[in-house]
């Protein structure tokens, strides 16, 4: 029987030589005339452990990682083809306590599947949410998806079923869905894993909301810095569209839904939902004033749903498990699964899904295992470059959508980046302003002249130029920038500045510089 | 990608990529794409024949080539070094790892070395956040990339 070997081809695992190491097996399996074949499937989630080779066996799935090129032939001298034991062996892949700690649901079939095999797809559960969908009323779909209580993964956090069912109530002959594929914010890759590790997923979750909304179009605007997700995400809608899951008939029944891949260019402005909406027309990305809800007015003026991957990729579980199995999980009014990216200086890094809820403390120090530094986690980012700074006093926050914002902080897309003792947080705070001052699209004043004013003052503070007169008027020009911009961006970037400026006020209050001495 | 074109050639070719393209809806950044893969930037010669194809006024085509961070007016090196700067990378190094690269390179950021074999840029994220500090050379990415991984990235850049 043909044996097979899994070497993941998601771009974290790439850019850990994951290509080198498929090499290699190919070698050894050619020199050695072994029946195996290799399949290239996204990734668990478990970076630190890329390459994660896995091995299919009667005892299940074993995984090796992390594996080297110059690991290879010992793996096939020690027998890892029938599971046997080497260094580098984990044992049965879904035992890892990583992984049999999750609740996965939208990523259930991440890393388990080749992402551009419909077969998989299928086996493993794919396409029944659709199945269902075609079979119902437009109406009956979104309230379903309502009461799973999901709402919008991109960080906002706003009901995906209200905003459907004001696109299928807008008059109109043609409406949208857009997919917001645009993840600029560090420490977030859940966008990118799906669209490289299980894109058929999205393309589902895309052909049900068409349904739900009577939208017939959809497009996913993802990122040129995503240059793998790009690539698989269009070989999947090629083959959605040959299988007839894409078309005139979605699935013989005889309603519409296509769609296209468009890429961005660089903007970070341009993951904010009017911003793309105009780059997505071929403008400038600037954001536009709301209302107009794009919802009635989105893409070229039409009802448009903006929906996140995420938001996207859990319907179909959703449609095909049913609203209560959905809304069971979570706690608060957060339902449901997130996935939680780890990353920056932490030991496990990676994504966790789970159930709205773990806390703070739990994810970094648990599941992250602390820093890879091996020194004290000083700050923790949560929510991207928009997010604010938690310190360790904050650790029992449990996550999800309102405990953050009670914490003035957000969870945006559930990114948690991890930071040391050696951190400079009146670095980081400058470092944010002077990120919105690259990003800012112009078209507010507080955006676009208050981020360039933050970072003069912050060096004012690092200089120790009348710090406490600073630090007074940073936490003004904050204030004034959090009411008075028009989107996340000029809004959302005093939240690291000011939770920066709380927590850890010993780094604004730098020792005054010694005049040197004649 | 130093791809030296006549004027005329610019406009032949940017008619044929207009041509191609602009029955989509929205089709002007997936034209200046096309045009920056072919050319390898966005010649100024190329924006009057856009701006005529789709009947959107010079100034218009202008304004989003120049809002955009990847649409270049001139071409790069034969090579591309791309560093991700954000925040996760900060965490793990990031901002010492540049240093090291851009004095090997002797270089500084949108810079291109003398030989014109590497142009070194900015990124803010890869994605690859859970293995930073994260680097793309020529669209191949790389994690982890400490002091010897910079240099051999360096080295390979400068071929």
């Amino acid at each position: 029987m043909t044996i097979t070997i899994f070497v993941p081809r998601d771009a974290a695992a790439l850019a850990l030589g994951a290509d080198r190491v498929a090499t290699a097996i190919a070698r050894e399996i050619e020199t050695r005339g072994i029946d195996a074949r290799i399949v290239r499937n996204g990734s668990r989630g478990m970076h630190w452990l890329e390459p994660l080779v896995e091995v299919r066996t009667e005892r299940g799935r074993i995984a090796y990682g992390p594996v080297k090129p110059s690991d290879v032939p010992s793996l096939f001298e020690a027998g890892f083809l029938q599971g046997a034991d080497h260094p580098l062996c984990r044992g049965r892949t879904k035992e890892i306590p990583f992984l049999a700690r999750q609740t996965r649901l939208t990523f259930a079939r991440c890393g388990v599947t080749d992402p551009l095999s419909l077969e998989d797809y299928r086996h493993y559960q794919g396409m029944k949410g659709l199945e269902k969908a075609v079979t119902m009323q437009p109406a009956d779909i979104i309230q379903q998806v309502t009461d799973s209580g999901l709402r919008g993964r991109g960080g906002a956090g706003f009901p995906t079923g209200i905003k459907w069912k004001t696109v299928l109530e807008a008059p109109g002959a043609q409406k949208y869905i857009v997919c917001n594929a645009d993840e600029g914010d560090s420490g977030t890759f859940a966008d990118r894993m799906i669209m490289e590790g299980d894109p058929f997923v999205l393309i589902e979750g895309m052909a049900i909301a068409g349904l739900a909304t009577g939208a017939t179009k959809g497009f996913i605007y993802t990122r040129s810095e995503y240059p793998h997700a790009i690539e698989t995400m269009i070989a999947a809608v090629e083959i959605a569209r040959k299988a007839g899951i894409l078309g005139p008939s979605v699935l013989g029944s005889g309603k519409a839904f296509d769609m296209e891949v468009r890429v961005g260019a660089g903007a970070y402005v341009c993951g904010e939902e009017t911003a793309l909406l105009n780059s997505l027309e071929g403008k400038r990305g600037i954001v536009r004033a709301k209302p107009p809800l794009p919802a009635l007015q989105g893409f070229l003026g039409r009802p448009t749903v903006v929906n996140n991957v995420i938001s996207l990729a859990s319907v179909p579980v959703i449609m095909d498990r049913g609203a209560e199995f959905y809304r069971d999980f979570g706690m608060g009014r957060s339902r449901g699964t997130i996935p939680i990216q780890i990353a920056g200086n932490t030991r496990h890094g990676g994504l966790f899904e789970t159930a709205f809820g773990l806390t703070l403390g739990e994810i970094v120090d648990d599941i992250g295992g602390g820093t890879a530094s091996g020194r004290p986690v000083r700050a923790v980012q949560v929510g991207g470059p928009l997010g604010a700074y938690f310190p360790r006093a904050l650790f029992d926050t449990p996550f999800d959508y309102e405990s953050f914002a009670a914490k003035d902080g957000l969870i945006g897309h559930a990114g948690i980046t991890v930071f040391d003792d050696t951190v400079d947080m009146l670095k980081q705070a400058r470092f944010a302003m002077e990120f919105c001052a690259v990003e800012s699209c112009g078209k507010c004043t507080p955006c676009r002249i208050g981020s360039t004013r933050g970072v003069e003052t912050a060096d004012k503070i690092a200089q120790g130029i009348e710090p406490q007169k600073n630090r007074e008027l940073l936490a003004d020009l904050c204030n004034t920038m959090k009411f008075g911009s028009l989107c996340a961006l000029g809004g959302f970037t005093p939240y690291p500045v000011l939770s920066a400026m709380t927590h850890f006020p010993e780094d604004f209050s730098p020792a005054p510089i010694a005049e040197a001495a004649e | 990608m130093n791809v030296h074109v006549l004027g005329s050639d610019v406009e032949t070719r940017t008619l044929a990529i207009v041509g191609d393209l602009k029955g989509l809806e929205g089709p002007l950044l997936p034209i200046l794409h096309e045009i920056q893969a072919e050319f390898g930037y966005v010649p100024q010669e190329s924006l009057p024949v856009i701006a005529r194809e789709l009947n959107l006024s010079r100034a218009e085509v202008h304004g989003v080539v120049t809002f955009y961070h990847d649409y270049r007016d001139h071409p790069t090196g034969r090579h591309v070094l791309k560093l991700c700067r954000a925040e996760a990378c900060q965490a793990m190094g990031g901002d010492d790892l540049a240093e090291r690269v851009k004095s090997l390179l002797g270089i500084d950021f949108h810079q291109t070395t003398l030989d014109g074999a590497v142009t070194l840029e900015p990124v803010y994220c890869l994605g690859l956040c859970s293995c930073a500090p994260a680097a793309m050379l020529d669209g191949e990415v790389h994690g982890r990339v400490d002091a010897d991984l910079a240099k051999e990235l360096v080295t390979e850049a400068r071929r």
